[in-house]
């Protein structure tokens, strides 16, 4: 391994020790736990819906959609099914898996804006189902009656239920091999290829790529991830309603993306962790907090195109 | 049942028209400048909340009439100040931007008016039946399928015959040349995305005599208006038309035979008609 590769691992190592260590900074510095954990959480769903986003180049808008059917699959699981917190992450990620593989074929072949219209559109069906389906899903009270359950590893358990630090750690051990596995795929040839055809679609179809099957599998992957996401997240509220499929959750994990910048592989997550800290910020602050989430995506917009990344990478260069 | 059917029909050709009048505008922009116009719904509350505002002093007949033109002016104003300068960008920032636009509408709404939905006076010659037969056909309803099809017509009519609208047709397909040819396309540009808006703000004044008003009206109706763009095909704005009156029809019928998939529906429509014509039922074939 040469000094470079060592230089490339740099970050990477920073951000695990930064994660591993946060149960013992982030309450120093005036956060909690449960916040680090949401960060982590939405970070895993900024950094899925990224892989294609910034890595593959295209425009989905309808993430939400998965990342709420990760959440009910795992919030109905335990309901109704087992009470297993393992299971419920397994069956609510491939409940989002599954529905983002069917759908793909229909979406694939659109571009741009209608990739995003489209996505978008798509989503609000699972809206409307957790919604009018009130009997199964509690409608817009929400779902439920359920909390996760404590990890059983037969001769011993952990309560992930009362001790957020070890749910935590749960949270985080799942998001690294996640991220992992991520970062692993896009080393890959295949990684490679979905580059290509960010870089230039028309020259990839010259060489022979099956693009529109390289996008429908980045889909399925990317959607699985934030399924993962979305499951770990009804765990972290231990409740889950009809606003984790809302449009406008969508549009979140985007602006977490660009915020931290979509070319590099730790933004969403830095993404997130900004979004996060000022969404809970502004609503102890304010009522409208909405009008200033808002203004801070016209900000992001017009000044900040490139992201936090972006910008840091572009002031090293020069 | 038959009175069922067609009472139902009847509301979903209603809502359908307020699904093509919105989707017409958000058309007319996207096909121009490629931007999706997320604050689209936002623009319709206003145009609702500024006729409100305005009918103590203005009555029903002023406010109808001033109200969408504040809003298209207000729509021309966000192009010039905020929209312009993302035009040849990634179309992923002029997304975000409406996105966060919509936010600010819909919390602005709620802040200067509240939260509660507030009454609104339509004449009460429009309220009464005309029929006793057809309870529901009362004169406001009539009234509103009226003015949305003389806006349509009146749209067509713009865009067929005057100056503007062929330079808007024209831009549609081929901007570059038609920047060549001397138009001042930032110009054009402008007025379209204020075309645009001013018919979001008309479908907000009629809305709102329809369904009441409340800030959190323009999101829901935004969502089925990209159905209608994309069932009727891309790029084409009969195409528009047609897919509004059409998946409002639908769910008006979804409801009397299963009613909790009444806003369902025309998403299912919508998979179907992207399994059998990818291109929307009257878009042309290859353009997108």
């Amino acid at each position: 391994m040469g000094s470079g590769d060592l230089n490339k691992q740099v970050p990477n190592f920073v951000v695990l020790m930064l994660l591993v260590t946060l149960p013992y900074w982030l309450p120093a510095i005036g956060g909690y736990v449960e916040l680090g954990t949401r960060v982590v959480v939405l970070g895993l769903a900024a950094m899925a819906l990224n892989f294609l986003l910034g890595y593959t180049g295209v425009l989905s808008f309808g993430h939400a959609a998965y990342f709420g059917l990760g959440a009910y699959g795992t919030g109905m699981t335990i309901r109704y099914l087992v009470p297993s917190t393992g299971l419920g992450l397994l069956i609510g990620t491939l409940v989002g898996t599954i529905a983002a593989a069917i759908i793909g074929p229909m979406i694939i072949r659109l571009r741009g804006v209608y990739f995003a219209m489209v996505t978008i559109a798509f989503g609000q069906v699972f809206y409307f189902m957790a919604f009018r389906w009130s009997s199964v899903t509690g409608g817009d009270d929400g779902l439920i009656g359920w909390t996760r359950q404590p990890l059983n590893f037969g001769f011993f358990s952990v309560d992930i239920l009362h001790d957020p630090t070890a749910f935590y750690y749960l949270v985080f051990a799942v998001f690294a091999v996640a991220a992992g596995v991520m970062a692993w795929l896009l080393r890959s040839p295949f990684g490679r290829t979905l580059i290509a055809i960010r870089e230039n679609e028309r020259r990839a179809r010259f060489l022979g790529i099956p693009v529109d099957q390289h996008i429908w599998i980045s889909w399925v992957i990317s959607c699985g991830f934030v399924s993962l996401a979305g499951a770990l997240y009804s765990l972290v509220n231990n409740f889950v309603d009809p606003r984790a499929l809302y449009w406008t959750q969508s549009g979140d994990f985007v602006i977490m993306a660009v915020l931290g910048g979509m070319r590099s592989f730790w933004g969403p997550l830095i993404g997130a962790a900004i979004y996060v800290v000022l969404q809970d910020y502004l609503s102890s602050q304010t009522e409208n907090w909405q009008s200033f989430i808002g203004l801070f995506f016209v900000l992001v917009v017009l000044f900040f195109p490139r992201g936090v990344l972006g910008m840091i990478r572009r002031k090293v260069m020069s | 049942m038959t009175q069922l059917v067609l009472f139902n029909v009847f509301n979903g050709l209603i809502v359908g028209a307020f699904y093509a009048l919105m989707a017409l505008g958000l058309s007319l922009i996207l096909n121009l400048s490629g931007v999706i116009n997320f604050a689209h719904g936002g623009f319709l509350a206003i145009g609702g909340y500024i006729a409100f505002a305005l009918i103590p002093y203005i009555g029903f007949w002023g406010g109808l009439l001033l109200a969408p033109f504040l809003t298209a002016f207000l729509g021309v104003i966000v192009e010039r100040v905020l929209i312009r300068r993302l035009y040849g960008r990634d179309p992923l920032y002029s997304l975000l931007l409406t996105f966060g636009l919509a936010f600010i509408f819909e919390d602005g709404t709620r802040f200067i008016w509240g939260a509660q939905s507030l009454p609104f006076q339509v004449p009460g010659w429009l309220v009464t039946p005309l029929s006793s037969d057809y309870f529901f056909l009362t004169g406001y309803r009539l009234f509103m399928v009226i003015v949305v099809g003389a806006a349509v017509i009146a749209l067509f009519l713009i865009l067929g015959w005057t100056r503007l609208g062929i330079r808007i047709r024209a831009g549609t397909l081929d901007l570059e040349t038609v920047s060549v040819l001397g138009v001042n396309v930032r110009i054009l540009r402008n007025l379209n995305f204020g075309l645009g808006v001013y018919l979001a703000g008309l479908a907000g004044v009629l809305a709102v005599g329809q369904l009441g008003l409340q800030p959190t009206i323009g999101s829901s109706l935004i969502m089925p208006s990209f159905v209608a763009i994309i069932v009727g095909g891309l790029g084409s704005l009969p195409g528009t038309l047609l897919g509004g009156l059409l998946i409002g029809v639908a769910s008006g019928v979804t409801t009397v035979f299963f009613p909790s998939a009444t806003e369902a529906v025309i998403y299912v429509m919508m998979a179907l008609v992207l399994l059998v014509r990818p291109r929307g039922l009257l878009g042309e074939e290859g353009r997108f």
